[in-house]
């Protein structure tokens, strides 16, 4: 292929791509439609979800660690969705900055805890040999510490791979707190009840993106079903080497990090 | 409330040292917590003292029998409240017992705690009791009177063949009860030795290291509440019972300090990734409570007294005070023990890169106050209980006088 030819094919290929995001937009729309013209005279019994399989899906994260720049939108975003108090120390997901120095020293920092301790401490530029963001949330792990310890059942793995707690069921004895290694979990000062990110579950079910993948700019966090071949998160998957946090603890994270460094905890 | 949470944890933030996961600043597990395995320790440790008389045969520790089973009994009964008041919905405590989880080793907590109190401790008091109840039951009046025979069950028989099988009853209870009391115990060790992301905790002795502290504190402080009660009602100690129990008070110590050593030496030697922050969380977190009031203050110091009083020939004044001494440190150092686990497992990071501070409430629902009321109130429990409940047995009381 010539240079001339290459050309012209983008020509037609961005296009053509724009209109088969139009077309497959209108097919959304018009299944959506017809799922809530369906539930209305179904009534209570059957509420609109009831389109969506859980059985058919099984969620994972995808981070491209060379991707993030650091913005906190997806923090900003998460807050907003999910309510989420906005004091610098409840999180759902949170953005770690790492700096790797000269002599083999780390420093890293909460971006989203102004704390005295998190301050900017200025480098001498000659001695940061590398520096990166490390996006942080609940790895929805396939063995849970979580809820394995969990005394009324109130944190649970559904089908489609997304752990969630029940707030109404909880009794806020925090021992799921005390087992998550990740510290993914705090406890909601309102409900008094454990907390942590679901995936924006409420948005998934209804084929929408987790709140914090939708706004990143840099599209540093991919969502998707490791269940359909053609989800971006298995192209993901296939495509990068892939590193999960504290491997060695057997909690099986399906958050995925590409170019993970070591150093990371 | 949300308010103030949130301005307590904010200045919290100044007080954090290197990199922490922004969530856990929160102290979760607070002094209630520290108290509850103070407390179910103490009930483990008066019962298995009580279990060398009627087991093992152990008939010098006779006198403290009845009020070991009385301590168990007392803070038995409180040992649920911390736990309860820590909740962040306590109206919802009862789905524990409803829907419990079975991979969770806390759900167990009800059964366990139910067997425990049903199962072993009353009953062996109601039969180590009955006869007594039956015939204070005949002499008092009123009110008096009345609880006494609503105590007994309404049981009148003292026969000899009523009282064997009461022996009897109250052995096979002693046989289970102490794998029962084993349970109860190591189980709370359990809760926190497998927590596999807490490298302070994760630890198989866990369980055991708790019973033997269990055992140290029960009966250092069913040695207290002799000594103090005896005093109280200006009644001769009996020193036979006073030296043989300081002697298995030294024994368990010596095994409880062998088994934290071990559980020091092997992290150390094994020196796996959370070492580091371990060392640090040491000496900069737990100095004091570890190494000044656990291991000086609440072993190596109570262990000096206790051979100092075996192997020189006091006399009886100096060795009830050299007593009293050792188990009141003994005390404060099991205390220790459960502050330094509960409290200093929750103030390093789990990314291992840092320091949390713990800042105790004074007045609030998790703070000083209420767990000093929750420290005291057992012993309340303990002075009304010994009213109702005669610590000695009454043919034994109606002898001396006699002779």
């Amino acid at each position: 292929m010539n240079k001339r030819d290459f050309l012209k094919g983008m020509i037609l290929f961005f296009p053509a791509g724009g209109l088969l995001e139009m077309a497959a937009n209108a097919a959304a729309k018009e299944t959506a439609a017809t799922d809530a013209a369906g539930a209305q005279p179904a009534a209570k019994g059957a509420p609109a979800a009831s389109a969506y399989n859980g059985d058919k899906h099984y969620y994972g994260m995808g981070i491209e660690i060379d991707k993030c720049i650091g913005c906190s939108r997806c923090v900003e975003a998460c807050k907003a969705e999910n309510d989420v108090p906005q004091e610098p120390f409840y999180f759902r997901t949170w953005i770690e900055r790492y700096v790797i120095t000269k002599d083999h020293g780390v420093i890293v920092e909460s971006i989203n805890v102004k704390g005295k301790a998190a301050k900017e401490t200025p480098q001498e530029d000659r001695d940061v040999i590398r520096t990166f963001f490390v996006p942080k949330l609940c790895n929805h792990c396939i063995h849970p510490p979580c809820v394995q310890v969990c005394p009324v059942g109130a944190t649970f793995s559904t089908k489609d791979g997304v752990v969630l707690v029940d707030s109404e069921r909880c009794v806020g004895c925090r021992y799921c707190i005390q087992a998550c290694p990740y510290g993914a979990r705090y406890l909601h000062p309102k409900t008094r009840t454990a907390d942590k990110c679901n995936f924006c579950y409420h948005r998934v079910v209804k084929g929408l993106l987790p709140a914090c993948v939708e706004v990143c700019p840099t599209q540093a966090r991919i969502f998707g079903d490791l269940k359909s071949k053609a989800s971006r998160l298995t192209r993901f998957y296939r495509m990068n080497k892939i590193h999960v946090l504290k491997p060695a603890l057997n909690t099986e994270p399906k958050v995925y990090y590409a170019g993970l460094d070591g150093e990371v905890r | 409330m949300i308010e103030t949470s949130g301005q307590r944890l904010g200045e919290l933030l100044e007080h954090i040292t290197g990199f922490i996961y922004p969530n856990e600043i929160e102290i979760h597990w607070s002094i209630l917590i520290v108290v509850y395995p103070y407390v179910t320790g103490l009930v483990a440790g008066a019962f298995i003292l009580a279990s060398l008389v009627k087991i093992f045969n152990v008939k010098a520790l006779q006198p403290t029998y009845r009020l070991s089973l009385l301590t168990a009994l007392a803070f038995l009964l409180v040992a649920p409240l911390p736990l309860l008041l820590h909740l962040g919905r306590p109206e919802r405590f009862y789905e524990i017992l409803l829907t419990p989880n079975v991979t969770s080793a806390m759900a167990m907590f009800g059964f366990v705690y139910a067997w425990y109190l049903m199962g072993v401790l009353l009953l062996e008091i109601w039969f180590e009791y009955r006869r007594d109840l039956v015939v204070l039951a005949g002499q008092g009046r009123g009110l008096v009177r009345q609880i006494h025979r609503a105590l007994s069950l309404y049981s009148t028989d003292v026969s000899e063949a009523a009282l064997a099988f009461d022996r009897k009853a109250i052995r096979a209870i002693t046989v289970i009860g102490i794998p029962s009391a084993f349970l109860l115990h190591g189980y709370v060790g359990f809760i926190f030795g497998s927590v596999k992301a807490n490298p302070w905790w994760s630890s198989v002795l866990m369980p055991i290291v708790f019973l033997m502290s269990a055992i140290v504190s029960g009966i250092a402080m069913v040695i207290f509440l002799y000594m103090v009660l005896t005093a109280l009602r200006k009644e001769p100690l009996d020193m036979l019972c006073l030296d043989t129990v300081t002697s298995y008070l030294f024994y368990a110590v010596i095994v409880d300090f062998s088994l934290e050593a071990l559980d020091f030496i092997h992290r150390l030697y094994e020196s796996e990734e959370s070492v580091g922050i371990l060392a640090k969380l040491i000496t900069d977190k737990l100095f004091m409570s570890l190494l000044v009031l656990q291991i000086l203050l609440g072993m190596f110091i109570p262990l000096g007294i206790l051979v100092l009083a075996k192997a020189r020939q006091f006399n009886e004044d100096m060795r009830k005070m050299l007593y009293f001494t050792a188990v009141i440190l003994i005390q404060l150092g099991i205390f220790a023990t459960r502050w330094n686990v509960v409290i200093g497992g929750q103030l390093f990071s789990k990314s291992f890169r840092g320091l949390m501070t713990y800042k105790m409430e004074g007045m609030g629902i998790e703070g000083l106050l209420l767990s000093l009321v929750l420290l005291a109130a057992p012993f309340v429990l303990l002075a009304v209980l010994v009213r109702i409940l005669p610590t000695r047995r009454l043919e034994d009381q109606v002898a001396p006088a006699r002779s």
